[in-house]
């Protein structure tokens, strides 16, 4: 399972980016992609929405079954990969390129977990 | 507390991942469900649907028997024949949907859904007719299913052509498969080619190394439940617990080409079907044409009135888009533009003809 060191992560399968000028990448765990299978459709939020740390911002669709999408983060979405909306499958290809949403105006909480902390979370060698 | 089917272990060393369903533990994908879907459509897929409900009828009584508990008429079938009809409650909703096998005038075998195995089991016991033996024989039998265009070619590296059922509906009750006895029919639920292979439970993975190493150069892959879902559901092929139920008539889930209601002796629920008269409420096929994915159970709205339910939804891997099955209250014609409910959000859907997807024959 690949669990990149540079990111931070949450018990409900988020990453989390910190780029530069306060900007926040959020996207779903390589754990997460596996879990649900092949995805075929992803709800996004707009750019403006506020997201809350906690609540769902966005839902995607395997063939199987729907998932909510938690935000790992509380503050106003900037950006969203419209390339997702079309291509959804890139997230099973490349879950850590394949960002969901980028955040802005909000420094990146204490409580994340580290790659090791994931890890251990998710009980996979 | 899941039992497993004879094939479990095969499931984990093929690298399945494993789920419970209908009292079983089963795969519900391999690789991925677009990926085994897509291999049944071009070239071949193996499941196993060892879950699975098997009942033998014997007897003077048998025909009798079954023909009050089915709604199609099985004293025109030949021996080496399968049928599908439903049973139904008194009421006219429907008990389950089954495959009757004719051995013989006075023995057959009816294949039943899992989930439903006890309750069918009580059902049938319940109106057995006099000098008629019956036995659920589900847990001596494990049944493969063998699906997809090159399914007969890669069958016939196995047993000899000529000892397979040639014809859609027909079995063979004794073939030899790679020296495996097994009854195959020439049926399944994927709308394509291809059979049903049953064989005595210590076998079973005998069977299903020997299908897997004999087709897996040709694209045969094993597939899971997932697949077998969606697969069943492009080819709009009824599901117990959602097209069909106990709330649900045989003629709602427009299967009317499977009622018999003149046949003699008459079948239990007829006289109800037909007191209800020709049902308004009907099965629709539903292409998603805005942006999301109906499941099962979503509302279904029409001029912004509720017009019924979704029973069944997903992603078509092999269409490439969203379709759904629905109950609709009124007669509502291909062409028809709906709204489904998906989880809050009004989605649009065309109301289409079914099948969704028909294969082509060779």
């Amino acid at each position: 399972m690949n669990i990149p060191a540079t990111l931070r992560y949450t018990k409900s399968h988020e990453w989390v980016e910190a780029l530069p000028e306060g900007i926040i990448s959020v996207g779903l765990t390589d754990y997460a992609q596996h879990e649900l299978g092949d995805i075929v459709f992803v709800n996004l939020p707009q750019i403006g929405d506020p997201v809350a740390a906690g609540e769902r911002f966005a839902d995607v669709e395997s063939v199987k079954a729907v998932s909510d999408v938690y935000s790992p983060i509380s503050g106003v979405v900037q950006a969203i990969n419209e390339a997702l909306l079309t291509d959804p499958a890139a997230i099973n290809a490349d879950p850590y390129g394949a960002w969901l949403i980028r955040v802005s105006g909000v420094a990146l909480p204490a409580d994340l977990l580290d790659a090791a902390a994931y890890q251990a979370e998710i009980g996979e060698d | 507390m899941e039992k497993k089917t004879p094939l479990y272990e095969c499931h984990i060393a093929c690298g399945g991942k494993i789920v419970p369903f209908a009292g079983y533990l089963l795969p519900v994908q391999y690789t991925g469900v677009i990926a085994e879907h897509l291999a049944v459509r071009s070239k071949a897929g193996l499941f196993d649907v060892s879950h699975m409900g098997e009942v033998a009828f014997e007897g003077s009584g048998a025909l009798l028997t079954l023909q009050r508990l089915c709604t199609n008429d099985l004293a025109t079938m030949a021996d080496g024949q399968v049928r599908y009809a439903m049973m139904c409650y008194e009421d006219g909703g429907v008990v389950d949907d089954v495959l009757v096998y004719r051995h013989g005038a006075q023995r057959y075998l009816v294949v039943v859904n899992a989930a439903n195995r006890d309750k069918d089991v009580a059902w049938m016991r319940a109106h057995l007719l006099p000098d008629t033996a019956m036995a659920d024989v589900s847990d001596g039998t494990a049944q493969l299913a063998l699906q997809g265009p090159l399914a007969m070619q890669l069958l016939a590296r196995l047993a000899p052509d000529q000892s397979l059922p040639q014809k859609n509906y027909t079995f063979v009750p004794e073939v030899w498969v790679a020296g495996i006895r097994c009854l195959i029919s020439r049926t399944g639920y994927t709308g394509e080619d291809g059979v049903e292979l049953y064989c005595a439970p210590a076998e079973a993975p005998a069977l299903w190394n020997a299908l897997l190493e004999a087709g897996a150069a040709d694209g045969l892959v094993p597939c899971g439940l997932g697949a077998r879902d969606t697969l069943r559901l492009e080819a709009a092929m009824p599901l117990y617990g959602h097209e069909l139920s106990a709330d649900i008539t045989p003629l709602e889930a427009r299967l009317g080409i499977f009622v018999k209601p003149g046949k003699p002796g008459g079948f239990i629920g007829g006289e109800a079907l037909a007191a209800r008269g020709t049902p308004t409420r009907g099965r629709v096929g539903l292409r998603v044409t805005g942006r999301g994915i109906a499941r099962e159970d979503c509302p279904v709205y029409r001029d912004n009135q509720p017009a019924g339910r979704t029973t069944s939804g997903t992603h078509a891997p092999y269409l490439g888009y969203p379709i759904a099955m629905a109950l609709l209250d009124d007669d509502v014609p291909a062409g028809t533009m709906v709204e489904i409910d998906v989880r809050g959000r009004r989605v649009e859907a065309e109301v289409v003809p079914l099948p969704f997807y028909k294969r082509t024959k060779k």
